[in-house]
């Protein structure tokens, strides 16, 4: 690991400041992804900005019909919060499959979707629910989010706040977990939302995307039959020792089945 | 037997400490000025080394020295070279490359050391390391052991002329080909046993100082003396005696741990060479690509049977990836570790064994946990699989009909082992009814009615264990009558500060809590110290405990006598007191006396302090055994497999105390579930290793495994005072026979017979597809 100045900026606005000061800085949430990068000698950034210590970005609370949860909340504060069990079960139960616990006492959701590693859990939650996400600039919906291989729509200097759920009507998260890494080789989110039906897959493609056509098909009959015959295509799909293009586009369907069937 | 005494349950002395933190490793130890090492290692697999720069590296903050490999040849540091040496059936002797412990002209594999930087902290070394600007001439490289045989492979070493050490033959093959051909039925298997990467939890670690013309050296080992002897002889150019090696707690062993890695011979000489102590401490990516790995064989075998499904003939041809050289005991694993045991626990009389170990550009291959018997128990049991299969009788039975049976031991192989005891139909009846066996199919049918597919499968073994035939052990009794074992066998995690301590008890009535172990540095530890490795320490320590233990109550029976003014003959000693007629003295009292030469018979020594060399011949084992039952169910829309149950019967003889066996058994059963599902080692084309971290590489978890029942069937070995079997390898060899049997009874409806390891989800399903199109076809 190199050197680096470490700062912990105790408001959002002194964070963007640091980050607007220093070209090669880097924000950090609960660096998950980022310290083993370090550790690695693969990144050597100028200043690390570390978000813990700012108040107002973390925890859980309900604003009419939508929960909103702070960028700085872990994945295991989502898991437990009484609310989200409450409200979003199946975003609570996505929060404690991931990872591992330390990962899930450290690993935060902004961080998880600002890094958009294609294998990461929450750009299905957050894709799958129709969340926005909150920043210190402007509000993003996770349909526009999401752009590609650890790629996301956030500008320079952009910190994500919160992120905002719309209270769906029902939900449900299934996961084919990587043996080594515990990411999703694939997963698969299916909520019944006020707006519609969703599908959101995750570890199958570079990056988070719907699965319209089961959209569709679910919207005329939420039931398992209707989505029986419907695949995505292999050929937009990740293919590496761990799975194949043609596992994981039938994973997918065999995923989405499960959660309909939860229902 | 008392609370503490010999086959009970004892919990482990040392876990208190380990485990609240207070384990000392080799990380935990510094001196006082000390360097810090990095290494500059190899990004390519292989390549000519056309320069090596270091100015900018020698210039950089901090830097104390940068050194390469032509450094260490200058001062006139020798080469590793592998133990092992064969003759084919020609007489041609086998290749044997040399290493240096920094290569020079070209490198093999990615990780192979180029350089070393040392540094005032850890932080400048690793810096620097990336500024020695190596300029590489790359050449085609070897990642798979298929294509390292194969006629079209690069050559690795131009000097021999082929990748293949030898080709090893047990006999001629024509031999054989004459039984077979009398064979009702003949049955194939082609497998491959897939190349894992060991991963103790503490990564390799060393620092060494040099001072009064005196090498001291802190590394993980499973025993330092070989070690010792290696470093000063190929590295310093010293008497033993002047290099000193400690392995204080060691965080696993596995048998990789006990070899001598070139990072050891560069830490020892960069010590003296720039007179100030020098630290390493691999991270786990070095573990990845430096520590030996395991297995990695390609076996083809035939399996002839008669009517009565008697075996009449087995022929096996492997082919072993040892990396690019031959690691100390790289190419042995096939032939003498694991090969000529083949045929298990069958009674097999006509056995053929061709075994070719190849070269290429990966991490060399070594021991681990089990060195080469896991390989030839999976092979035995999959023909076996593949003979019930084909002459349509129950997995048990045809293996029932084939064992060796009780009347038959002492048992002679046709490879000249002679197995002392076993009881296998046993084995396999206590496995079978604990498991349950005889109810599967109404568990099968649940199980289809929620979608699952279940599968059953059983698998035998066994592993000859001893290790090296030497062992010494030496019990030293205090003025308190407290006891001192300086054992030359070394606890990694085996227990021994528990182990020993009972037997102490049982053999002197010395309390348990009053017994002291002393090992791991070379200094103190006996002469003939060996280590710890192939489940060698019950027997060769154990016993040599026995025996030191039989000398001291020897001459303390003379004391005894002195004491109490009676006749050594007439003296009789039990759980730690000396009687004569009415009068007794306590061990303790002895020992007090011992020391004060007025209580001596004329001539005798002071003390209470004996120690035993024991020594065996090198061709005598002990053959542990068993029956592993698996139990699965696979999900086939993901080829996701569950396990359900495991019930281990173990024959490991004697068992000194159920608690530890039970915990090597979990150990070993979880490192072969971990070889069969989830531990998958990839070298692509261009000998990247593509699994180098805990990202991809799937270490076996409690979520893979079920709970695993250890039973014993203990029968008490012929060959060795305590009765004792190794136990320590013994899981790996049962686990991935079982587990593999137990998915393919699960797929049976496919008509599949057989999924290479790691058994996947990715590659279960496209195994199931694949069988559902030929079915369509």
């Amino acid at each position: 690991m190199e050197n680096f100045g470490y700062h912990t900026p105790a408001s959002v606005a002194d964070a963007a400041k640091l980050l607007d000061a220093n070209e090669d800085a880097k924000l950090m949430s609960g660096g998950m992804t980022l310290l083993p990068t370090l550790k690695q000698r693969l990144a050597a950034p100028s200043d690390l900005i570390d978000l813990a210590k700012i108040p107002d970005i973390k925890g859980v609370c309900r604003d009419g019909d939508e929960l909103v949860i702070g960028a700085m909340t872990t994945h295991a504060e989502v898991h437990e919060n009484a609310l989200v069990r409450e409200l979003i079960p199946g975003l609570a139960s996505l929060a404690g499959q991931i990872g591992d616990p330390a990962v899930r006492h450290r690993g935060t959701i902004g961080g998880s979707c600002a890094n958009a590693d294609p294998a990461a859990d929450y750009p299905a939650g957050t894709l799958g629910h129709g969340a926005t996400f909150v920043t210190n600039k402007r509000k993003i919906a996770a349909d526009d989010f999401f752009l590609g291989l650890f790629e996301t729509a956030l500008e320079p200097g952009e910190i994500i706040v919160g992120v905002r759920f719309p209270i769906p009507v029902w939900s449900h998260y299934q996961k084919l977990r990587h043996p080594a890494s515990g990411y999703a080789v694939v997963g698969v989110l299916v909520a019944q939302t006020k707006s519609g039906v969703r599908v959101a897959v995750t570890g199958a493609g570079p990056s988070a995307f719907r699965a319209t056509a089961m959209e569709e098909a679910l919207a005329k009959d939420f039931s398992v039959k209707a989505i029986e015959g419907i695949t995505v295509d292999a050929d937009d799909l990740n293919n590496d020792i761990h799975a194949s293009a043609a596992y994981r586009a039938h994973v997918v369907t065999v995923l989405a089945k499960r959660a309909v069937a939860a229902r | 037997m008392g609370q503490f005494g010999i086959g009970q349950p004892v919990r482990r002395k040392e876990d208190v400490r380990l485990l609240t933190g207070k384990g000392q490793y080799t990380d935990d130890v510094n001196f006082d000025g000390q360097t810090w090492a990095a290494f500059v290692r190899s990004p390519q697999a292989h390549a000519k080394i056309l320069s090596i720069d270091t100015s900018a590296a020698k210039a950089a903050p901090g830097v104390v020295g940068v050194f390469t490999g032509t450094d260490m040849k200058a001062d006139g540091v020798g080469t590793l070279i592998t133990d092992v040496e064969f003759k084919d059936l020609a007489g041609k002797d086998m290749f044997r490359p040399k290493r240096d412990f920094m290569t020079i002209d070209r490198v093999r594999f990615v990780g192979e050391i180029v350089a070393v930087v040392l540094a005032n902290t850890q932080a400048q070394a690793k810096a620097a390391a990336e500024l020695v600007m190596v300029d590489y001439d790359g050449l085609p490289a070897v990642g798979s052991t298929a294509f390292a045989a194969s006629p079209d492979s690069p050559v690795i070493w131009e000097e021999h002329g082929s990748n293949v050490g030898i080709h090893w033959e047990n006999r001629p093959e024509a031999e054989i080909d004459v039984h077979m051909a009398k064979a009702k039925t003949r049955v194939t298997v082609d497998i491959v046993n897939n190349r894992v990467v060991p991963n103790p939890m503490e990564p390799r670690c060393a620092v060494s100082k040099w001072e009064n013309g005196e090498l001291t050296m802190y590394a993980p080992t499973q025993g330092g003396r070989r070690i010792q002897q290696g470093i000063a002889k190929i590295v310093m150019n010293l008497p033993a005696d002047k290099v000193r090696i400690i392995s204080p707690d060691v965080g696993g062993g596995f048998g990789i741990r006990g070899k001598l890695y070139p990072e050891l011979g560069v830490v020892a000489w960069a010590a003296r060479k720039i007179d100030r102590p020098v630290k390493w401490r691999g991270d786990r990516s070095e573990t990845f690509v430096s520590d030996y790995h395991g297995r990695d064989q390609i076996n083809h075998a035939e399996l002839g049977l008669d009517a009565n499904g008697r075996v009449v003939a087995l022929k096996v041809r492997t082919i072993v990836n040892c990396g690019a050289y031959f690691a100390e005991n790289g190419p042995r694993l096939p032939i003498n570790g694991g090969g000529r045991i083949i045929p298990g626990v069958y009674d097999i009389e006509n056995f053929y064994f061709s075994v070719r170990p190849v070269l290429s550009n990966t991490v060399p291959t070594d021991t681990y946990r089990g060195a080469g018997r896991p390989e030839a128990n999976f092979l035995m049991e999959r023909l076996m699989d593949a003979a019930a299969d084909a002459t349509g009788l129950a997995r048990d039975e045809i293996r029932r009909r084939n064992v060796i049976k009780p009347e038959q031991f002492p048992y002679r192989t046709q490879m000249g082992m002679l197995i002392d005891s076993g009881d296998f139909i046993g084995n396999m009846d206590m496995a079978m009814k604990a498991a349950d066996w005889a109810g599967f199919d109404a568990r099968r049918a649940e199980s289809a009615k929620r979608g699952k597919l279940r599968g059953i499968g059983l698998s035998n073994f066994v592993e000859p264990s001893g290790g090296r035939p030497t062992e010494e052990m030496r019990i030293a009794v205090s003025p308190e009558g407290k006891a001192t074992v300086y054992a030359g066998t070394h606890s990694h995690g085996q227990g021994h500060e528990t182990v020993w301590a009972q037997l102490l008890e049982s053999f002197l009535g010395i309390p348990f809590e009053n017994v002291t172990l002393v090992q791991g540095d070379t200094k103190i530890m006996p002469k003939e110290a060996a280590g710890t490795f192939g489940s060698r320490s019950s027997w060769m320590g154990g016993v040599g405990l026995q025996r030191s233990a039989k000398r001291i109550v020897e001459k303390g029976t003379k004391i005894a006598a002195n004491l109490m003014q009676s006749e050594p003959e007439k003296v009789s000693f039990d759980a730690g007191v000396f009687r004569a007629g009415t009068s007794s003295v306590t061990l303790a009292e002895v020992a007090k006396a011992s020391y004060e030469p007025k209580n001596l018979p004329d001539g005798m020594e002071p003390g209470l302090d004996e120690s035993y060399f024991l020594k065996r011949d090198p061709e005598e084992f002990n053959y542990p055994n068993g029956t592993h039952v698996i139990e699965v169910e696979v999900d086939p829309d993901l080829g996701k497999i569950e396990m359900l149950n495991y019930i281990a019967v173990d024959d490991c003889g004697k068992v000194l105390n159920p608690f530890i066996v039970h915990g090597q058994v979990y150990g070993g059963v979880a490192q072969g579930i971990g070889q069969a599902m989830t531990e998958m080692t990839v070298y692509d084309d261009e000998g990247q290793l593509v699994t180098g971290s805990f990202m991809d590489y799937g270490m076996p978890r409690a979520e893979h495994l079920s709970m695993i029942d250890a039973l014993f069937n203990e029968v008490p070995c012929k060959t060795n005072d305590l009765g004792v079997k190794g136990a320590g390898e013994a899981g790996a060899c049962g686990a991935p026979g079982a587990f593999v049997s137990a998915v393919c009874d699960a797929l049976k409806g496919y008509g599949i017979r057989h999924i290479d390891m790691p058994m996947t989800p990715d590659r279960v399903w496209a195994t199931i597809q694949k069988a559902k199109a030929g079915k369509a076809a």
